[in-house]
């Protein structure tokens, strides 16, 4: 029972690690698109970033 | 558990951001051509002449320098840009693809942690949420700028956006998950407090791009933002539900 128990909130908290993960992989690839300082990148992602209102230039 | 997680946003962020590129392509990124043209002549002493691009609508443009502009970017015309047409569209689709990635990733971490249920519906709210904060609490200090708009200096300005989305996240996140009062009254305080500091603008309000264009730029930009949040929240509801997974674990 107090495995079983143990058990089950491992994997909760194994979840919530993974969820955390990938909010910041999501703002991660945000950024790369909206504000990276890297020029290519700017010129790469340049009309994306102003039809999303990121600050440019 | 890894796996679903990657494929729901990967899926989501694909089905949101592809339909927005398309909308893009007819909307905003011609207002974007356009007002690069009236910068360009500002500018056309600085440019890199390569040689002339014929750009949609017949217009002569000297290539090497139509991204390369602003004082940001000054003096960078030499770097790599897409070149005009196919290129850029391409480009700019898979900017807001991977953006599109980025929110669906970030809106089912949130309601995963926020132990909301997951489905089309709730999705749809939680992607509005994130509009609000993204889109419209730091468009009320800065507006969706066209290139050539006068503006502050890009870090503050970026500093500025940050702070107001992430408070206003925050903010929207007391309001409607803790929903007590005391969390209501930080909640309402904290989406106040960017814009009672007030975003950077420039001294001289001075643009080199047409009011008409600009004002048509912010409205169009405002919508994309809407269509790019909605659908992403939704399509994490719809394959979260529809549970497509090669292998959960």
């Amino acid at each position: 029972m107090i495995s079983a128990s143990t058990s089950r909130v491992s994997v909760q908290s194994n979840a919530r690690t993974i969820a955390l993960t990938m909010f910041i992989l999501g703002a991660g690839l945000v950024f790369l698109t909206g504000f990276a300082p890297s020029t290519t990148l700017h010129n790469a992602a340049h009309d994306s970033r102003h039809t999303l209102s990121f600050p440019c230039h | 558990m890894l796996i679903r997680f990657l494929w729901v946003g990967l899926m989501a962020g694909l089905l949101a951001g592809v339909p927005t590129a398309a909308i893009q392509h007819f909307t905003t990124t011609p207002l974007i051509i356009q007002a690069e043209l009236y910068e360009q002549a500002e500018h056309s002493d600085h440019a890199a002449l390569d040689g002339p691009t014929l750009l949609q609508g017949g217009a002569v443009i000297p290539a090497g320098y139509l991204l390369a502009h602003g004082p940001a970017t000054e003096g960078a015309a030499d770097e790599w840009a897409p070149d005009e047409g196919l290129e850029r569209t391409f480009y700019t689709s898979i900017a807001t693809i991977i953006t599109a990635i980025g929110y669906a990733f970030m809106l089912l971490a949130a309601m995963f942690l926020a132990k909301s249920e997951i489905t089309p519906r709730t999705g749809l709210l939680w992607g509005l949420a994130g509009f609000a904060a993204a889109g419209l609490a730091p468009s009320l200090g800065l507006s969706p700028e066209l290139p050539g708009a006068a503006s502050a200096g890009l870090l503050s300005r970026q500093i500025w956006w940050i702070t107001t989305v992430v408070t206003t996240a925050c903010g929207l996140w007391m309001l409607l998950r803790i929903s007590t009062p005391l969390a209501i009254g930080i909640g309402v305080v904290l989406m106040v407090v960017p814009h009672f500091i007030g975003a950077p603008h420039p001294e001289l309000l001075t643009s080199e791009v047409p009011s008409e264009l600009a004002a048509h730029f912010a409205s169009s930009s405002l919508v994309l933002h809407a269509i790019i949040w909605a659908l992403a929240g939704t399509f994490v509801g719809f394959m979260w539900q529809r549970g497509e997974t090669p292998a959960e674990q």
